[in-house]
């Protein structure tokens, strides 16, 4: 596997606020890498660093191989990055400013280059508008359209789907997974779902601190990776029966009475559980009225995790 | 090199994207033509002397308003780190900026050409001392530029940009006032003197242009760049 961007050791403070400390972690070859941790944990204060948009104050940072400090332009050339909150400049039209960049970063043919992105972001039709006009949705695309202007290998995309309406979070969610495909990708969030929607690998920051770098499907077996869910009868249930029934299903952990006709089921984390209870469900013949999902593994994973680090 | 150019030519494009920059001509024009021929007419002697001896004061309200918005701008939306990001050098982005808002002052003071055309209209005028007046307030506008730019790159605020400019801007021409200079003991008053940004102005516009003033406007311009390049390469926000 061929390591784009190594990052060793980097820290960084803020005047007496540590933002980063230690963080050492790499982004593979074709991989979108999910970093995912709470507001302020130090997620853009790494891009930034990566970036080369600040130095940091100790530790490595390699892309391609070769010392960001040493060759900042062979870096940023290819890098493609979306900052945080997506600046833009609100006065331009979106072709004026998408001109600007392209010359910026000196592509070759700056109109095929302009186009390609225009048409791989969807924006060509709103091309000629002043971006401080556009909706929020659209200006995210002309941020993305920024970002891959010059084709760049790694995209590095922070908060892509910050203050975006439902309709075009999942837009720019298939944006980013159709960018996958063909980038390596860093896609900064505070959202479990929308990295887990588009990831393969997470890391998980807090404090300035890394404390999980694995993929999803380890994550989701970690220990206190369990899903819970949640069951309803109509009628009220003899709490044995039940728990016994159900602890004969492979992957149930425990069982527990929420009400007379409540229960919650504990399961190690696979999704075919959720399936044999409800066989079970069916062969006893109970009076279900719910069954559903109430706390799912990965979740579980990222808050003890943020938790374990506060504590 | 590009990247100069580049950000040279997004500059201008905002100036000129809105009716702004055209107020802005157009207000110049006026005020410093009001201040000239409000006296030109009672003093009934064919010379310009006055009206660039108001240029240096009137620049001290207009060429903030221009640079106060250069890194403010950028600093407060976040497009600084879009544009610090890119594969280009500091030093080329701080060049560039500059380049546009000294380009654009120039403009300006160019477009003012019109009132000694008046004024030649209303008897013979030197025009040599005209000449090398205009040159001297291109360099005076530059280096007003060069300053005005570095403040702006300190703060995220244009309002602050613009006042520590204009505060920064009016002690280096008062200086240059006898007021000013003569508290001073004789040789230190001399050096104080040597300082203004107006001193030069003036020698220039005697219709010699001597190579200490060249330097003197050359130097503040180099200082303040590279003062703007080194404010970048310390962000830390």
């Amino acid at each position: 596997m061929t390591e784009l961007i190594t990052v060793t050791g980097v820290s960084k403070s803020y005047d007496r606020i540590r933002a980063v400390e230690g963080a050492s972690f790499t982004l593979r070859k074709g991989e979108i890498l999910g970093f995912l941790g709470p507001n302020g944990a130090g997620k853009t204060t790494a891009m930034k660093m990566i970036t080369g948009y600040m130095p940091a104050d100790t530790g490595e940072i390699r892309v391609h191989g070769k010392n960001i400090v040493d060759d900042p332009i062979a870096a940023r050339n290819a890098i493609g990055y979306l900052p945080e909150n997506n600046p833009l400049y609100t006065d331009m039209t979106v072709e004026e400013y998408l001109t600007f960049v392209a010359e910026m970063r000196g592509v070759a043919d700056p109109e095929a280059a302009k186009k390609r992105a225009m048409e791989r972001c969807a924006i060509v039709d709103v091309r000629h508008r002043i971006i401080g006009h556009l909706s929020k949705g659209y200006r995210q695309r002309v941020g993305l359209a920024q970002a891959i202007i010059h084709d760049p290998e790694i995209l590095i995309l922070d908060e892509p789907a910050n203050g975006l309406d439902p309709i075009q979070i999942t837009e720019i969610r298939g944006l980013i997974r159709d960018l996958g495909r063909e980038k390596s990708v860093i896609l900064c969030s505070h959202i479990l779902s929308e990295v887990e929607a588009v990831a393969s690998r997470v890391i998980i920051i807090n404090q300035g601190k890394i404390v999980a770098d694995d993929t999803l499907e380890n994550l989701k077996e970690r220990s206190s990776g369990h899903n819970i869910f949640r069951i309803e009868f109509l009628t009220a249930k003899d709490e044995r029966a039940v728990a016994d029934t159900l602890a004969k299903i492979p992957g149930v952990a425990a069982v527990s009475r929420v009400a007379n006709d409540t229960f919650r089921v504990k399961t190690k984390g696979e999704r075919e559980t959720g399936n044999q209870i409800f066989r079970t469900a069916v062969t006893q013949n109970w009076d279900l009225a719910q069954l559903h999902l109430e706390s799912r593994s990965l979740e579980n994973t990222f808050l003890s995790l943020i938790e374990g680090g506060n504590s | 090199m590009r990247s100069t150019l580049t950000i040279f030519r997004k500059e201008m494009l905002g100036y000129f994207n809105s009716a702004i920059a055209y107020i802005f001509f157009t207000l110049f024009l006026i005020l410093l033509s009001f201040l000239f021929f409000r006296i030109y007419f009672l003093q009934g002697i064919v010379s310009m002397n006055d009206f660039f001896s108001v240029m240096p004061w009137v620049f001290l309200i207009f060429v903030p308003a221009v640079t106060m918005k250069s890194w403010a701008e950028e600093r407060k939306s976040g497009t600084m780190e879009v544009l610090l990001t890119m594969p280009a050098l500091d030093t080329e982005l701080v060049i560039g900026k500059f380049l546009a808002g000294a380009a654009f002052v120039g403009i300006a003071i160019l477009l003012t050409l019109i009132v000694p055309l008046l004024v030649a209209s209303t008897g013979p005028l030197d025009w040599g001392t005209v000449v090398a007046s205009y040159l001297g307030a291109l360099l005076l506008a530059a280096a007003y530029v060069a300053i005005g730019n570095f403040v702006s790159s300190l703060t995220g605020n244009q309002i602050t940009a613009f006042l520590f400019t204009a505060v920064i801007l009016f002690l280096l021409l008062i200086i240059g006032t006898e007021p000013v200079y003569s508290v001073f003991p004789n040789v230190i008053a001399e050096v104080v003197r040597n300082f203004s940004l107006n001193y030069h102005f003036q020698s220039i516009g005697r219709g010699v242009i001597d190579s200490r003033d060249l330097l003197f406007y050359g130097s503040v311009i180099g200082l303040f760049v590279y003062y703007n390049v080194k404010s970048l390469e310390a962000r830390n926000w």
